[in-house]
């Protein structure tokens, strides 16, 4: 029998359009790369040998002994920057003090190895990359080894490796020493690699990498990129979504003291002035007249009611066994939900930015992006030259959540354009405003939910239609849609595990287009599915009169994952036993990015309103490489969801965003942020994800919680919606 | 012209008096570590010590910074020696850590101000710097964790 974490997976790479390579270790150094110059390749054959040791393209050593290790993975603070360094130390016994690290460049050297592009996303870093890493390690140490041996004229099967050191008996070579004869040799090909028993990092864990950097403002983000001659351009957007710019008066903005420009992109007009200041007064003061475009008719009201009365009717079907409507009718009871999730802004703290320079026939771009070659592309496509000339240089992000990879490039395509039009040196920075109001939101969805009991209280039918727009059906060459049914609007219903036992039921998709462009947010369908899955199954567990955990247990008696994170929360939360008076618990239980967690989360009602006090999480995510890294994205993605499940919303009218910043797009602070007990399920299953699959139980958990606190319960997100005096 | 003083150092500054201080402080001055989020002190990303208290720099004219003394986060210590970075560092708080300037530069003045703070009084102090990622547990236990650094450091 196929798992759920099987089929989860593989319909997100399916739909990620997967090519299927198994792992490739790219042998050959990729241009540019390394300290040096030139590459050691290139070094070599210009007869001048080698000045460094590049035996792959995530790894250098340098005669200084500094290890260089490049990330096909970019770090948005979910620790990439210190877990893949982690896997090629434990292969090649560096000194983990000699180790520097960086992004890499748009080369197809670095595609995720299982998709056919660079990119950081679907919470699948560490496991895609858990063979590939330790290899580019192991390869690298054998033929140090081998250097080692013929340097101090001892065999190679006397020499071990230790920090750095090949070693024999009494003798030692560094690794820096060694490696110009190491660069001569020939890669080995299949090189074993340790077994679990041997590891030295993985698994137990290191401080952070990036730390140091990121406690005293040194760390560079996109936004503090600063060059000699560089400008900044702030733009002017349309008010309505969609809307472009039709002329515009600059004259008093270019009276404004330090405003060098103002020119006319598709997305809007770009003032361009000496810095920031000077270019924010400037379109304080721009006058632009705007086509509205198809959006001015747009508004959340309009959407809510089309999509209810949408979801209303069977959808494209994304799930079918048996006949769900005979079955209902023989239900001897029927709980029905009909779920309402708005508009979602990621609200990174960095606001979108990205600086480009483009000279004669190339063009150099600085930006936090999830996608560093798609970015290329589509520079390369708006200035008319070969992506080759387009070179990206991948800052640290100031958060991302999905926000950083558009097909499209939005933010660095309009950076382009400012650069081509005004013909300047240009960081465009947009402001929080800018950044809450330019779409790329999750989606709205409608759920629309029936579920029909049997005499023995257990789901016999389960009927349920989905409206919402597709993020993968976007008429683009990226991320194309093969079918009708965009896997990540469905992920999370259409493989629920409770649909399992269920032996009818009936899973329909509607797709609606609109004006706003929507994308990809921290554990993406997730967000929605299994609020929409894990309230109906709290409600139906009360229908029937059970517990919600066990009631539980008996659906998914065949989901082992599953059921050991449940029963891990249950346990570490003192579910149902020893709490303080007026609090109540609830629990959610969802897989998603082939990690499995459940959330015990622990109300109380304060003033007629829901106060979170305590929530308690165990993950199942297989192998924790780095365990302290899985728990501060568990503790992180708990945050996200009490965010989102308390407050978040972006409502628009006559197509215009109604929020601006965080005044009016509260997101969780410091003193509401309850206690979090994480707990990771000792696993040697499958390894998964870990920035996102923490985030969707989190919601369902807390609705269920106030159910049980208030017997309310609460069908449409934002719930402080509900709670307002 | 305008003169600074900033992190110890005298700087001169063409600027229009309103310009606020962060911009000048990363534009002219590039001092980068000091962070734009959200532009009207509603995400602490800024936060800058003025004459040792804390104020957001993105609705601080500059005008209001001349003959004080300005510290920003690359000015709180040198070599991450302030208790609070050491605590930063031992629980590994950052996650992208884009916010955590103006988190730090927020705990300094708390953490001067009350050296034994409680819950409460990190509560009270925090909560107007937002954290994205979520790190606010770890925030709240490096606090506590640099109180006892910087009773031990008094006491040695």
């Amino acid at each position: 029998m196929k798992t759920t974490t099987d089929k989860s997976r593989r319909e997100f790479l399916k739909s990620m359009a997967i090519l299927g390579s198994g792992l490739v270790i790219p042998f050959h150094i990729v241009k540019g790369m390394g300290r040096g110059a030139a590459a050691a390749g290139v070094a070599a054959a210009a007869g001048n040998g080698p000045s460094f040791f590049a035996p792959n393209a995530f790894l250098t050593i340098m005669p200084d002994n500094t290890i260089q290790i490049t990330l096909a993975h970019v770090e948005m603070g979910q620790g990439v920057w210190t877990t893949l360094p982690m896997l090629i130390a434990e292969e090649l016994d560096c000194d983990w003090k000699d180790i520097s690290v960086q992004h890499c460049p748009p080369d197809p050297a670095y595609n995720h190895t299982v998709m056919p592009l660079i990119i950081t996303g679907g919470s699948t870093t560490t496991w895609s990359e858990f063979d590939r890493y330790r290899k580019a390690g192991a390869t690298a140490r054998v033929m140090l080894t081998e250097a080692g041996a013929h340097k101090m004229g001892v065999p190679v099967s006397s020499c071990r490796t230790e920090n750095g050191y090949v070693i024999s008996g009494d003798k030692r070579v560094s690794y820096g020493e060694v490696a110009i004869d190491a660069a001569l040799l020939t890669p080995p090909k299949d090189v074993p690699l340790r077994k679990a028993g041997e590891w030295k990092y993985i698994g137990k864990g290191v401080k952070r990498l990036d730390t140091p950097e990121k406690v005293n403002g040194m760390a560079k983000f996109g936004m503090d990129v600063q060059y000699p001659g560089m400008l900044t351009a702030v733009v002017a957007h349309s008010p309505v979504m969609g809307g472009r710019p039709v002329s515009f008066d600059a004259s008093k903005a270019l009276r404004i003291a330090g405003v060098r420009k103002v020119v006319k992109i598709p997305s809007g007009v770009a003032v361009i002035a000496e810095h920031f200041w000077a270019a924010k007064k400037g379109r304080d003061v721009l006058k632009v007249t705007w086509t509205d475009g198809k959006g001015a008719s747009f508004g959340s009201v309009d959407q809510a009611k089309r999509y209810r009365e949408m979801a209303s009717t069977d959808g494209d079907e994304a799930a079918k066994k048996g006949d769900v409507v005979a079955a209902m009718g023989r239900a001897t009871k029927v709980v029905e939900g009909e779920f309402l999730f708005p508009y979602l802004a990621h609200a990174p703290m960095e606001p979108m930015n990205c600086t480009v320079k483009v000279t004669g026939g190339s063009c150099e771009i600085w930006t936090g992006t999830q996608m560093p070659a798609v970015d290329q592309a589509n520079a390369a496509e708006i200035l008319g030259i070969s992506k080759e000339n387009v070179k990206v240089n991948t800052m640290f992000l100031g958060g991302a959540f999905g926000r950083r990879a558009t097909p499209e490039s939005d933010f660095v395509s309009e950076a382009v354009e400012i650069a081509k039009a005004s013909k300047e040196f240009i960081k465009l920075v947009w402001t929080r405003e800018d950044d809450m109001k330019a779409g790329y939101y999750r989606p709205f969805f409608i759920h629309k939910v029936k579920v029909g009991l049997g005499a023995d209280g257990m789901p016999t039918a389960w009927h349920h239609n989905i409206a919402g727009q597709a993020i993968m059906d976007r008429e683009k060459k990226l991320f194309p849609l093969s079918g009708k049914i965009d896997g990540s609007s469905v992920e999370g219903v259409n493989d629920s595990p409770y649909l399992d036992s269920v032996p009818d039921h009936f899973v329909g998709l509607h797709s609606p287009k609109e004006v706003v462009p929507v994308l990809w947010y921290r554990s993406v369908g997730n967000t929605h599915t299994a609020y929409a899955m894990e309230v109906m199954i709290d409600a139906v567990a009360h229908a029937a009169g059970k517990d919600p955990i066990e009631y539980r247990r008996v659906l998914l008696k065949n989901h082992s994952r599953h059921l050991a994170a449940l029963n891990l929360a249950a346990e570490k939360a003192g579910w149902g036993k020893g709490l303080a008076e007026g609090h109540f618990q609830g629990i959610a239980v969802h897989e998603a990015f082939g990690s499995f967690v459940a959330q015990v989360v622990e109300v109380s009602i304060r003033n007629g309103k829901p106060v979170v006090h305590k929530v308690t999480c165990a993950i199942d995510c297989g192998l924790a490489v780095n365990p302290d890294g899985v728990v501060s994205q568990m503790e992180g993605g708990i945050v996200w969801g009490l965010t989102m499940a308390l407050y978040s919303e972006i409502l628009l009218d006559k197509g215009q965003v109604m929020h601006n910043n965080f005044y009016d797009y509260k997101v969780l602070r410091m003193f509401e942020t309850p206690v979090i007990d994480v707990h990771i399920v000792p696993s040697t299953e499958k390894m998964g994800g870990a920035g996102e699959p923490c985030v969707p139980p989190t919601a369902p958990a807390l609705a269920n919680a106030i159910f049980a606190a208030t017997g309310k319960r609460i069908f449409e997100l934002p719930i402080m919606k509900h709670f307002e005096v | 012209m305008i003169n600074l003083n900033v992190n110890g150092k005298a700087f001169q500054v063409s600027a229009e008096p309103d310009m606020p201080l962060l911009w000048v402080l990363r534009d002219l001055l590039h001092l980068t570590g000091t962070k734009f989020g959200c532009g009207v002190a509603q995400c602490g990303a800024c936060t800058v010590h003025l004459n040792g208290e804390a104020v957001r720099s993105c609705i601080t004219p500059v005008s209001r910074a001349v003959g004080k003394r300005v510290v920003t986060i690359e000015g709180l210590s040198t070599d991450h020696l302030h208790p609070l970075q050491q605590a930063w560092l031992e629980l590994d708080v950052p996650q992208c850590g884009y916010c955590q300037s103006g988190q730090l530069m927020s705990a300094a003045v708390l953490l001067k101000e009350k050296p034994d703070p409680t819950d409460a009084d990190i509560d009270a102090a925090m909560s107007g710097n937002i954290c994205r990622c979520g790190t606010y547990p770890r925030i709240k236990k490096a606090i506590k964790e640099a109180a006892k650094l910087q009773k031990e450091n008094t006491h040695a």
